[in-house]
């Protein structure tokens, strides 16, 4: 990929040399280091500051002194975000949700990549990024498995509880149970603690053995391992019990939560009877884990691979190249793996993108950390019988108000087989949210087995005010005059 | 320990806004929905089959449920609003609409 300063001209003609879609580990390693290598840089991000999810912080009106409290890895993001502000190579568009690309022609620079942003509700608040490469680092959302009781006020995401505490530095409640599935269960619990919460249990439905299979990759991780000893000796510290090969299966309350019932799973996650306990609380965080954000690639065509947990995540080579000429990727977008492992493919993306070889620590980590996360998408993969804590009546699709009663019936007497004809008889999945939260459960329920599934079909990956769509494109973003 | 202390947060006075005509306090830069939380308020907001009460629970945008009625505009999510002095938040009941139909 030539840059613009070996190619007099190129960046002159409105057209950046890559464009980065989001801005958090992987994305922000991803823009650093391809202007430090003299390409001009558009870094579009939904979020109104950088970070993504990982790295959100406090809204700076807050005036936090030790944002860090909140995070591991903050000097990480503290000089990658010195560097985004200081780089004139760069140019930062935070607010720009990208809804479509349109895949660019490599070499030709009469076909670049053309992305196409919403910033508002208004029809003129568009934005069109041109580019002659594009590299997806959306990073990943939460999977969620229904429980009676889930729609209760209080119950929340266990990302969502992190994020509402990382940003505006509140809780949902005061007593929070903690449930689900995956490490993030543990930081979560973690930060919850630290910030004044009671944490009376951490409901995780494996029973952690899947990682015994795995000690040489373990102690291929030792920054893994101790990323999870500093929260299990703060969870310690706080009495905080983790239940293995459990789960809630009923949330109580009428108005807002005030108890959950915790079950023992069997090795299938199919609960056991008789093993039900009570626990008190205000909030619950519940998540099991989390599925690449792939729907602008998947929407070109990318190839894609199913992960041990039957997540699809896009399908790259060892240079973060998905099989669409002109389009990278890095991070979660390439199977759910942690920050250390976004940074690191967000180098060798960009180093790629800008013709340079690799460089050797980045591939070491990036082998280290993705056999990490193959023994981590195992070792927590949803058991096939979750669906047994799923009564009849319990609301599987939030939006619509969708029971599991009308699932079962579409499948077992209207003979649906599969997703999207469950969803086209019953609603689930058709609301607000796109089945962004009901998706998985309902493909389970389906019978489409795979509590992940392939991302549905979407040829908007967010909401887009219509009246922007009608809108024709006026405001092209141009790379700002270089240095040079 | 609360999160304010936890990260040595000095923020500015806090501004007022209005929930269903109570007032309640915000901090600058505070979400709606986290202005709303902080006061202990989980819920705002029915389902349009149910009438169920529902708050936010993705805090992100992207699971629609923090949905209510802000200075007169329905179907706003509260997590990605920021509080601004003086907001009017309501209880949405159902699609929001209720004023619209005849
Ligand atoms: S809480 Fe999910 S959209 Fe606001």
């Amino acid at each position: 990929m030539p840059t613009s300063k070996s190619e007099p001209g190129a960046g002159r003609a409105g057209v950046y040399d890559l464009a980065v879609i989001g801005a958090g580990p992987a994305g922000l390693a991803a823009a650093d280091t391809a202007a430090a290598l003299g390409l001009r840089v558009a870094l579009l991000d939904a979020g109104s500051r950088p970070g993504g999810q990982y790295y959100r912080h406090p809204a700076p009106e807050l005036g936090a002194a030790r944002p860090e409290k909140l995070h591991h890895g903050w000097t990480a993001f503290a000089r990658l975000r010195a560097r985004l502000a200081a780089s004139p190579l760069v140019d930062h568009l935070p607010g720009h949700h990208v809804w479509a690309a349109e895949a660019g022609v490599p070499g030709d620079e009469r076909r670049p990549w053309r992305l196409h942003a919403t910033r508002g509700p208004g029809a003129g608040d568009r934005a069109t990024v041109l580019a002659r490469a594009a590299l997806l680092a959306t990073g990943a959302y939460e999977r969620h498995l229904p429980f009676p009781g889930w729609t209760l006020p209080g119950v929340v995401t266990a990302g969502g509880a992190q994020a509402m505490l990382k940003s505006s530095l509140v809780l949902p409640g005061r007593r929070i149970v903690v449930a689900g599935s995956g490490p993030l269960l543990l930081a979560a619990a973690s930060s919850l603690v630290a910030a004044g919460a009671e944490v009376p249990a951490i409901v995780e439905a494996t029973s952690y053995l899947g990682y015994a299979r795995g000690l040489p990759v373990l102690t291929g991780n030792p920054g893994k391992l101790a990323e999870g000893t500093a929260h299990g000796a703060r969870l310690l510290r706080h009495g905080v019990r983790l239940r293995r090969s459990s789960a809630v299966v009923e949330a109580h309350g009428t108005d807002r939560v005030t108890a959950v019932t915790v079950a023992r799973l069997d090795a299938r996650w199919k609960p056991v009877p008789g093993s039900e306990r009570r626990i008190a609380c205000d909030a619950v965080a519940i998540g099991h884990g989390l599925v690449p954000q792939i729907e602008l690639a998947a929407e070109l065509g990318a190839e894609t691979v199913t992960g041990p947990d039957g997540a699809v995540a896009l399908k790259v080579d060892a240079r973060q190249r998905t099989s669409v000429p002109g389009l990278w990727a890095a991070g979660e977008t390439c199977g759910v793996g942690g920050a250390d492992l976004a940074l690191a493919e967000g180098v060798l993306a960009a180093r790629a993108v800008a013709g340079r070889p690799d460089g050797g620590r980045e591939v070491a980590v990036r082998r280290r950390r993705r056999a990490f996360a193959a023994l981590m998408a195992a070792a927590h993969a949803p058991g096939p019988d979750w669906t047994g804590w799923v009564t009849d009546d319990t609301d599987v699709c939030r939006c619509e108000e969708v029971p599991a009663r009308e699932i079962r019936a579409a499948v077992a007497e209207l003979g649906a087989g599969d997703a999207r004809t469950v969803k086209l008889l019953t609603r689930a999945g058709m609301g607000w949210c796109q089945g962004r939260m009901c998706g998985p459960a309902v493909a389970c329920l389906s019978g489409g087995g795979g509590a992940a599934g392939r991302p549905d079909s979407r040829p908007l990956s967010c909401p887009v005010p219509l009246a922007q769509l009608a809108e024709p494109v006026r405001s092209v973003e141009q790379p700002g005059p270089g240095p040079d | 320990m609360d999160p304010l202390d936890l990260v040595g947060a000095e923020p500015g006075p806090a501004r007022t806004i209005l929930f269903d005509g109570r007032p309640v306090p915000a901090l600058p830069g505070q979400t709606l929905a986290a202005a709303l939380w902080a006061d202990g308020v989980l819920a705002w907001r029915t389902t349009r089959n149910g009438g169920r009460p529902r708050g936010a629970f993705c805090g992100i945008g992207q699971c629609f449920d923090c949905l209510a009625t802000v200075n007169g505009r329905p179907n706003q999510r509260l997590c990605l609003l920021p509080a601004e002095p003086g907001d009017t938040v309501t209880t949405q009941e159902g699609h929001g609409h209720a004023d619209l139909e005849v």
